[in-house]
């Protein structure tokens, strides 16, 4: 088949898809779902708080931005956490059988475990903790639920590292050390690379919940609230932010993947 | 008292059973200054070979001696280029020369060792790609630097792993010339394994051909006698280089070459016998038996190994 080319076809084939879905949604709110805003009604409702992103009008009601920010700081936060502690772990499960073999099974039974499910295990744990129970308890499960695809694939690219370049770190006899940060580490940093794009992800994906639970604000949490205050345009906005964001910190990710990949 | 000293070495992978024997009664001895070359077939055990001598691995028999010390680790005295160059992509040139000056000279000063470490990139004539990732030469530049690398090291004894045949005819051609030069002048030990009698030749003070694997062992030693500098061009016509020739490839494709082996399978044989249509369909009435039988026959076929 003959594929579509011509001048621009890289803005306007996506434009022409996003046009066609404008349509679909708008005939669906028309005939299946009356309760659905309009695309035109949800713009009309969300503007303020695209053209005045960083306002604060209070608590809850927040220029997008300042939610999509407040929502990153505790994504930084908790993916800091989780590959703080995701990637020496993955290192010794690809260093050592015997780890892998003990910590195996642990991790392949908690890694599917949904983050709504260790959130009110968060709360009973760091319920006698200083300071915000809530920022702890969904910094707990951020770190819990984004750490996996760090640790298993930091544990694939320790395992996979070519023998030639071990063999080349014995016949240099190069210190522990030297090794771990000569050869095991730039080896393995691909594959960490690809591990920390998929936490990332995840981490992101489990900000919304966790906010949704807590009620912290956020673009979950004022997701969750604008549910309970009956204005839906506001809910698809938030989807859409959520998107976006989403999209474009994979996309930097990827970036940064790139760079090593290639090195 | 030879400087490198196998004797009644075995090795073989796996256990019980399964073992497979890949080298069997090596003896070999080299001496200080010399330039051997082990020829064999691929995938006899030349690579097993050379890890034995490198600490690598360890003899599951006998002993592997260097200066009348036991081997029982890798280390920088026995400096290995490996047949697919093994440099660390993330370092430059440089980086991985010097990756290795660093770790034998610890004692030098920064400068001795950065200058030692230009002075073996300029020996292999790759003083343009100093600053030069590894993905961004070619296969000979690579095992330039592999071979600088492992010179730097300034080793007891060089260990080369089929060091060339990853490489085309004029490149491979080239680089030999330069290791032949290399050696007159720096008077190394080395041990060459390569599948390439010519290359044996041209470098080699004594060619020892591997017989076939599976438990391979050393034939018959033969001396190339060919006056150094050796020029391939002249050496054609050299009557010498016919008689060598001749040697080892008659232990190579004669005794040592690759023994017939023969397994016995047992295959199961479908003996279908022609069935009545007219029962119906099959799977369909429930006293029905299929009429077939399985026939076991054994069968001997020869397998490449």
């Amino acid at each position: 088949m003959r594929e579509t080319k011509f001048k621009l076809d890289w803005l306007i084939l996506p434009l022409l898809g996003i046009g066609a879905f404008l349509i679909l949604w708008f005939a669906f709110t028309k005939t299946v779902s009356p309760d659905l805003p309009t695309p035109g009604k949800t713009w009309e409702l969300s503007k303020t708080y695209i053209t005045k992103p960083f306002e604060k009008r209070g608590e809850l009601d927040q220029g997008i931005l300042r939610f999509t920010w407040l929502s990153l700081v505790m994504v930084a936060k908790g993916y800091a956490i989780a590959l703080i502690l995701g990637t020496p772990l993955g290192f010794m499960l690809g260093i050592s059988k015997t780890f892998a073999k003990c910590f195996d099974p642990l991790i392949q039974i908690l890694r599917p475990v949904s983050p709504l499910a260790w959130l009110p295990l968060g709360f009973v744990i760091f319920a006698k903790a200083k300071g915000n129970v809530s920022e702890v308890a969904a910094l707990f499960t951020i770190a819990v639920c984004s750490m996996w695809p760090t640790v298993l694939n930091t544990a694939v690219g320790v395992r996979s590292i070519p023998q030639d370049y071990l063999n080349v770190a014995k016949v240099l006899k190069l210190s522990r050390t030297k090794t771990l940060f000569r050869v095991l580490l730039p080896a393995t940093l691909p594959y960490m690379f690809t591990g920390f794009r998929l936490s990332l992800g995840i981490a992101w994906l489990v900000i919304v919940a966790a906010e949704m639970l807590t009620g912290r604000p956020g673009v979950g949490g004022f997701l969750w609230q604008e549910y309970n205050s009956n204005i839906p345009e506001h809910i698809i906005l938030c989807i859409i932010t959520i998107g976006v964001v989403g999209f474009i910190l994979d996309r930097l990710m990827s970036l940064i993947e790139q760079r090593f990949r290639t090195a | 008292m030879a400087f490198l000293e196998l004797s009644h070495v075995e090795k073989s992978y796996g256990k019980g059973a399964k073992a497979f024997q890949v080298l069997t009664d090596i003896n070999l001895q080299v001496n200080k200054g010399e330039f051997v070359a082990i020829v064999g077939y691929s995938g006899a055990g030349k690579t097993t070979l050379i890890s034995l001598i490198s600490g690598l691995l360890k003899p599951d028999k006998g002993t592997v001696k260097l200066n009348d010390l036991e081997i029982v680790e890798p280390g920088p005295d026995r400096a290995v280029v490996f047949q697919n160059y093994s440099l660390l992509p993330w370092m430059s040139v440089y980086e991985n020369v010097y990756l290795a000056v660093d770790q034998v000279f610890k004692n030098w000063t920064a400068v001795k060792k950065k200058q030692h470490t230009d002075d073996y990139i300029k020996m292999v004539n790759l003083s343009a790609a100093r600053d030069k990732k590894p993905s961004e030469l070619s296969g000979g530049m690579r095992q330039r630097v592999s071979l600088a690398r492992a010179l730097a090291m300034d080793p007891q004894i060089l260990l080369m792993d089929e060091p060339l045949s990853a490489l085309d005819a004029l490149t491979r051609a080239n680089l030999q010339d330069e290791i032949e030069k290399i050696w007159r002048e720096a008077r190394k030990t080395v041990v060459l394994i390569t599948n390439d009698v010519d290359e044996a030749i041209l470098l080699a003070d004594r060619i020892i051909p591997l017989s076939a694997g599976p438990s391979a062992t050393l034939g018959p030693e033969v001396m190339v006698t060919i006056e150094r500098p050796r020029n391939r061009k002249q050496m054609n016509h050299d009557p010498n280089y016919k008689e060598i020739r001749g040697k080892v490839l008659s232990f190579l494709l004669g005794e040592g070459a690759k023994k017939r082996q023969f397994v016995t399978r047992r295959l199961s044989l479908p003996d279908i016998e022609p069935e009545d249509i007219s029962q119906g369909m099959p799977g369909f009435s429930s006293n029905r038996q299929a009429r077939r039988k399985k026939e076991i026959k054994e069968e001997v076929v020869e397998i490449d190994s």
